[in-house]
């Protein structure tokens, strides 16, 4: 056997024990996560401390998915607040007007926001780039106009009033504040852990091709129009995930749910956090909200402040906060090693 | 097989494929030659399904090619290498080829396993060794040199296991040197691999030292078509390409 053989003899299972430890180690870190978030409640008494991670749950797996279109497949999509918001009113209306339980509710969400999303993106995911990015844009405002101007169903710029009914399941009462704590973290950690299975799956190693090469990609036999159409599903359904924790946190949906702003906050979420980590949307998500918290108590000019920040990031680091830790960290180790 | 018959595509006016008919039998190793613009690069965008035919068939054993899209056009046997080295940039050399692989055997959309798949290892390790590239394996391929890419562009058309491999210029770029070393991994590729292997060169010595069947292609049109020789001798190949400094007295 020649020295390149035994090299690479070794090299091959060393890489499947690897991907094996790496999934294990996902679970080990989302169950640590998942147990730390648990016992919160307990350590603290703060209210506004539950709803802050409440608000991280459903804006995390919001632009984490977000970032699985524009980080891994390289598509920026300006109007996936539009699967926030359908999330949202999706499942505030099977609540209000079915009465189904829970469970029921959200996998029906989840069905129709699927079909939503299969149509619009059959549309957008055949475009490239910037026109990809204004037709997401253009589905977004037609949706929120349709919330605006369907009064009847919707309740237009009013939103869904009257609460959101939340019969309690298998022993979960969102109504109470701590069970819908402890649901809001359970869908996250689950959210996440399914969301970085996809990024270190074949299919996520599809989708890193899709972004660096989308002709080549095609050239080895992939089918790159319905590989992006099925992330785009996919994120979509993470994303009215997110809606259906905002509309369980405050018992409504308001057409902002749907409106491009929170598009143009996912976006900015994942400039923040990076998108070349998986967890950079999650930091993003954290460090946002901590600074509309702070900025809108301190200053009513709160657009001016978040606008340094977008240029601090955007000019002073060139990337995102998570990207730029990770950078600098293999810098050190490189520099180390040497 | 791969027979092409009355293969046409215009731009405009302009006819880039104009009624081409050629036969390469399986295992030969075949240069196509001509001026620039003369529709080398069309032919074979055309038979990859980069590009729709305005007529005529493309046949893969039997099989007729014409207007599918690459994707099925890969899965039937016709791999390609490009020009410039069409790769990943972000992705690893191992990456790229065990994801190729992946692709190949349509497992490129699974999700409840991860990356990488082991029934992949055995075929990129076998593609990776063959083009010399193993030991470059953990390096992204925006940091390999401009030689290195076009190997790994090559690595992955051949782990696709083609039965035809398309070359678009595999020595564009590079100095003599790593012309021949490029030129001679082609030709060890051809006569390992059993394959069929058409290539698109410029530089006469190469094509004439390793290419037993040359394609002239001149304005769209076969010019001319035969062995090394025959095309030396050839006027009207003298005239529209060549020159005198290829031609047979000359080589003599």
């Amino acid at each position: 056997m020649t020295e390149l053989q035994a090299e690479q003899a070794a090299v091959v299972p060393r890489i499947e024990s690897q991907s094996q430890r790496s999934r294990y180690r996902d679970v080990l870190i989302a169950l640590a996560a998942f147990a730390v978030l648990a016992i919160l409640p307990m350590l603290t008494g703060s209210k506004a401390l539950l709803d802050f991670v409440i608000r991280c749950s459903a804006f995390g797996l919001f632009a984490t998915s977000l970032n699985l279109l524009v980080g891994f497949t390289g598509m920026v999509s300006f109007g996936h607040g539009m699967f926030f918001g359908l999330g949202a009113y999706g499942f505030g209306l099977i609540m209000q007007r079915s009465g189904l339980p829970v469970p029921v509710a959200f996998v029906a969400t989840l069905v129709i926001t699927t079909l939503i999303a299969a149509v619009i993106g059959a549309i957008c995911v055949r475009l490239k780039e910037i026109y990809f990015a204004f037709v997401t844009l253009a589905f977004q405002m037609l949706i929120h106009s349709t919330i605006l101007s369907w009064v009847s169903l919707t309740g237009g710029d009013q939103g869904l009033r009257g609460g959101i009914p939340r019969p309690a399941f298998f022993g979960v009462d969102l109504s109470n504040h701590v069970h819908l704590y402890i649901t809001s973290c359970a869908l996250l950690v689950i959210g996440l852990l399914l969301m970085r299975q996809i990024a270190q799956s074949p299919f996520g190693y599809t989708l890193r091709m899709i972004r660096d090469n989308a002709t080549r990609a095609s050239f080895i036999g992939i089918d790159v129009w319905r590989a992006k159409l099925t992330i785009f599903v996919l994120a979509a359904l993470f994303a009215s995930t997110g809606g259906i924790i905002m509309a369980l946190f405050v018992s409504g949906a308001y057409p902002e749910f749907a409106y491009w702003t929170i598009s143009g906050e996912g976006i900015f979420i994942n400039m923040l956090g990076g998108v070349t980590t998986f967890l950079g949307p999650m930091v993003g998500t954290v460090l946002l909200l901590i600074l509309n918290d702070t900025v809108t108590r301190l200053t009513e000019y709160y657009g001016i402040v978040l606008g340094i920040v977008i240029l601090f990031f955007a000019i002073g680091l060139r990337k995102g906060l998570m990207d730029f830790v990770v950078e600098w960290y293999a810098r050190r180790r490189d520099g180390s090693g040497e | 097989m791969l027979e092409i018959r009355s293969l046409s595509k215009s731009f405009g006016g302009v006819k880039a494929t104009d009624n081409v008919t050629l036969d390469f039998a399986d295992g030969s190793l075949t240069a196509v030659i001509g001026p620039n613009g003369a529709g080398k690069s069309t032919f074979f965008n055309l038979i990859t399904g980069a590009l729709k035919p305005d007529s005529g068939q493309i046949l893969l054993n039997g099989v007729d090619m014409a207007g599918r899209s690459p994707p099925d056009i890969v899965r039937h046997g016709i791999g390609r290498a490009f020009q410039v080295a069409s790769i990943f940039p972000s992705l690893t050399v191992q990456e790229t080829m065990l994801a190729a692989v992946c692709a190949d055997q349509r497992r490129a959309s699974v999700l409840h396993r991860r990356f990488p798949l082991a029934e992949t290892r055995d075929r990129a390790e076998h593609a990776m060794e063959l083009l010399g590239l193993a030991s470059k394996r953990n390096r992204t391929a925006a940091t390999l040199s401009h030689g290195d890419q076009k190997l790994l562009d090559i690595a992955l058309a051949l782990v696709l296991d083609p039965k035809v491999l398309l070359l678009d210029e595999p020595t564009a770029g590079m100095g003599t040197e790593e012309r021949w070393r490029m030129i001679d991994k082609v030709r060890e590729l051809w006569e390992t691999q059993k394959i069929t292997v058409v290539f698109i060169e410029h530089d006469m010595d190469i094509v004439f030292k390793i290419a037993p069947e040359i394609v002239v292609l001149c304005y769209g049109r076969i010019l001319a078509t035969g062995t090394p020789d025959a095309i030396r001798r050839n006027e009207a190949v003298i005239e529209a390409y060549l020159g005198t400094e290829h031609h047979a007295g000359a080589a003599v």
